[in-house]
């Protein structure tokens, strides 16, 4: 009875494609909008209330607004006060990344367009707006060629660069800090009281996210273990934090620190409230995570361990994988929250974003410019929110294949 | 009370003898490869498991049968732990089964089992469900793992699916593959729960024709199941199991035509028909 065939397939006609609909704009329209009175009556009442909102708005915004308020401190809203001749710096970075990114995209997905056009048109949007200086206009589109070389280097020989560009990643972290903080005799040390603006904002949501995540599955293993001393601890830890508001975490990292050590010992500002974001988030991180941990069917360990896997092997090769893409979605969710909550670190002292913004308004010329300020930040962070809350969709596209 | 089967061979018998003459004994069929001996097992107050003895030798295929509640998928499970017996001793392979996850882990290599819900992973190819083991577990190179993998998958007779995810194939297809996984270990025994229950009637045959193959091949198998026609083919001993206790065993033979105690003869006929 070996090498059985599979019984064949009779079919019993010709194979139809599945009829297909056309539209024309109008039809659009009529299907969509007014295809009964109500449907016309409520796109009449949305139009109306879209008008009344938009109008004073977008007039507001472009004909009584004084932009210049953003357009002077740009520098101020994207670095905060790193030394105006040490940003070179933090373009090698940004280019550095751009070579990596641009690598990763031709080994790992080379027929996505997306990813090309997103790496390529936004920087030279970017370096095509009118405001910003010759030297950052330069430096976006070097950003480009950077981009290109990875690109370029990665299609001409994938196999080869496979390792270099993990190498790339994994390297990529040390080697940011210690461009932006520098290293002795090469780079002049820049102390994290100058770091600030849009890069303190994403530095910290970066580190937060890539630490508080791999803590968080740790507390949310622990939190299911059968030692009672590790159990304990998870369970004390997670039900801890998750009582105190954010807030009360940085307050406590900036001020009830320093009671408990030792006064040779100074830690620096930021790097306490990077403390505080990480121990704040692995808390939450650890209950997503146990959500979907929860979901995985006992016939999956079951069958892990008939097959001889340990326990570590099971959790890392069975368990885990399928309970961390369950959870995307919200994993994504906090990434977003997190990102955002990185603004209350202005109310401990650090000039992130937020704390710009208001260092901004306190300039004498551009008192009452709260209006331009605040709408101006707000779109950096929507676009970078919902860049996260896009790439995470894709991702579970991607991630979806063979699922039931 | 119904009689309850007993056995030969003591778990003494066995535990004295030095490791190298112990696994001669059981290579030439003196001894049982799986031995259980008055094993007891509750769940909180419930005596699921009331004084089970077994011994299955090298080479035979057993079935146990019974009312569903019997005890027999819980007397199955606790052959590779995935269930605990609190009383009498599990000797598989001359290793016995205790608290020691050394001897745990020793004896689930050698025992593949196959679910009645297949437990296939679904976030791996059926390629990489089969070779997961085999690398992780038992350290073989990535080419050979997946030279086995694809020899079992001819055997089964799906080689075309090696790259499909478990999702996309059918129960019957699935069930094959989560064979393929479990002889891909190169087990000594085979565990059977129940495989065939949760297919569709056209797919069970495709199943069982697998099963009864590696029956032929000379494969230790411990099958619970329904399916009576299997049970005649290839059985070499019948387990009837009701209310945590082997009420009768016997030949296919002798079950089929002649069962002793009134219980199997009335299930037999509830089930046969």
């Amino acid at each position: 009875m070996m090498n059985r065939r599979e019984p064949k397939q009779y079919s019993t006609g010709e194979v139809l494609a599945p009829p297909t609909e056309r539209y024309t704009v109008l039809g659009w329209l009529k299907k969509n909008l007014f295809s009964t009175w109500y449907y016309t009556l409520l796109t009449f009442v949305t139009l109306y209330i879209l008008y009344i909102i938009l109008k004073p708005t977008l007039n507001w915004a472009f004909t009584q607004a004084q932009w210049q308020v953003v357009v002077v401190n740009l520098r101020l809203f994207m670095v905060g006060q790193y030394p105006a001749d040490q940003i070179f710096r933090i373009w090698i970075a940004l280019h550095l990344l751009a070579f990596t990114v641009g690598l990763a995209w031709a080994i790992w997905l080379p027929r996505s367009r997306r990813i090309g056009a997103f790496l390529l048109l936004i920087p030279l949007g970017l370096a095509a707006l009118p405001f910003i200086s010759g030297f950052s206009r330069i430096n976006w589109m070097l950003f480009d060629v950077f981009a290109l070389a990875g690109w370029g280097l990665g299609t001409w020989k994938p196999k080869a660069m496979r390792r270099p560009l993990l190498v790339l990643i994994l390297g990529y972290f040390p080697v940011l800090i210690l461009l932006i903080y520098g290293i002795k005799p090469i780079l002049r040390i820049v102390k994290t009281n100058l770091w600030g603006g849009l890069m303190l904002t994403l530095l910290l949501a970066v580190v937060g996210i890539t630490i508080s995540f791999p803590l968080g599955i740790l507390l949310a293993l622990g939190r299911k273990s059968e030692l009672p001393i590790v159990k304990l601890f998870s369970i004390l830890y997670i039900e801890i934090i998750r009582g105190v508001p954010l807030v009360t975490v940085l307050f406590m990292a900036q001020l009830m620190l320093p009671l408990f050590l030792p006064p040779q010992i100074k830690i620096d500002n930021v790097i306490r409230a990077m403390a505080g974001i990480i121990l704040f988030s692995a808390a939450y991180m650890a209950e997503n995570v146990r959500g979907g941990l929860q979901a995985i069917p006992k016939g999956q360990y079951e069958a892990a361990w008939a097959l001889g896997l340990s326990s570590f092997q099971t959790t890392f090769f069975i368990i885990l994988p399928q309970a961390l893409r369950n959870v995307i979605p919200v994993l994504v969710n906090q990434f977003i929250a997190l990102f955002k909550d990185t603004s209350l670190v202005a109310i401990v002292g650090l000039l992130d974003l937020l704390g710009i913004a208001s260092t901004v308004l306190a300039q004498p010329e551009f008192i009452g410019r709260q209006r331009e300020v605040y709408l101006f930040i707000a779109l950096i962070y929507w676009v970078f929110s919902y860049a996260m809350s896009y790439a995470s969709r894709r991702l579970e596209v991607a991630l979806g294949v063979g699922e039931r | 009370m119904s009689s309850v089967a007993k056995v030969k061979t003591t778990p003494e018998q066995i535990l004295s003898l030095p490791e190298e003459e112990r696994s001669a004994a059981i290579e030439s069929g003196k001894l049982p490869i799986v031995l259980a001996y008055e094993v007891h097992k509750w769940y909180g107050n419930f005596h699921v498991l009331r004084g089970v003895s077994m011994e299955v030798h090298k080479g035979e295929v057993v079935v146990i049968f019974g009312p569903s509640g019997s005890g027999k998928s819980t007397f199955i499970r606790t052959i590779n732990r995935l269930e605990e017996h609190q009383k009498g001793s599990i000797i598989v392979d001359g290793v016995e089964l205790t608290h020691d996850i050394r001897n745990i882990e020793k004896i689930r290599m050698e025992t593949g089992m196959v679910f009645q819900q297949f437990n296939l992973f679904p976030h791996l190819t059926v390629l990489q469900n089969i070779t997961l083991a085999p690398i992780h577990v038992r350290k073989w190179p990535k080419e050979k793992a997946e030279e086995v993998a694809m020899q079992l998958l001819k055997r089964v007779g799906i080689p075309e699916q090696a790259h499909k995810y478990p999702g996309q194939l059918s129960g019957g297809q699935q069930q094959r593959v989560a064979i393929a996984r479990a002889l891909a270990m190169q087990p000594k025994i085979m565990l059977f729960d129940e495989p065939t229950s949760a297919l569709d009637p056209e797919m069970i045959k495709e199943v069982l024709e697998v099963m009864e193959e590696l029956a032929e091949s000379g494969m230790t198998m411990i099958v619970v199941t329904h399916e009576m026609g299997f049970a005649r083919a290839v059985a070499d001993q019948m387990y009837f199991f009701e209310s945590g206790q082997i009420v009768e065993s016997g030949t296919p033979e002798e079950i089929f035509t002649n069962p002793k105690e009134d219980r199997t003869k009335l299930f037999l006929s509830q089930i046969l028909h």
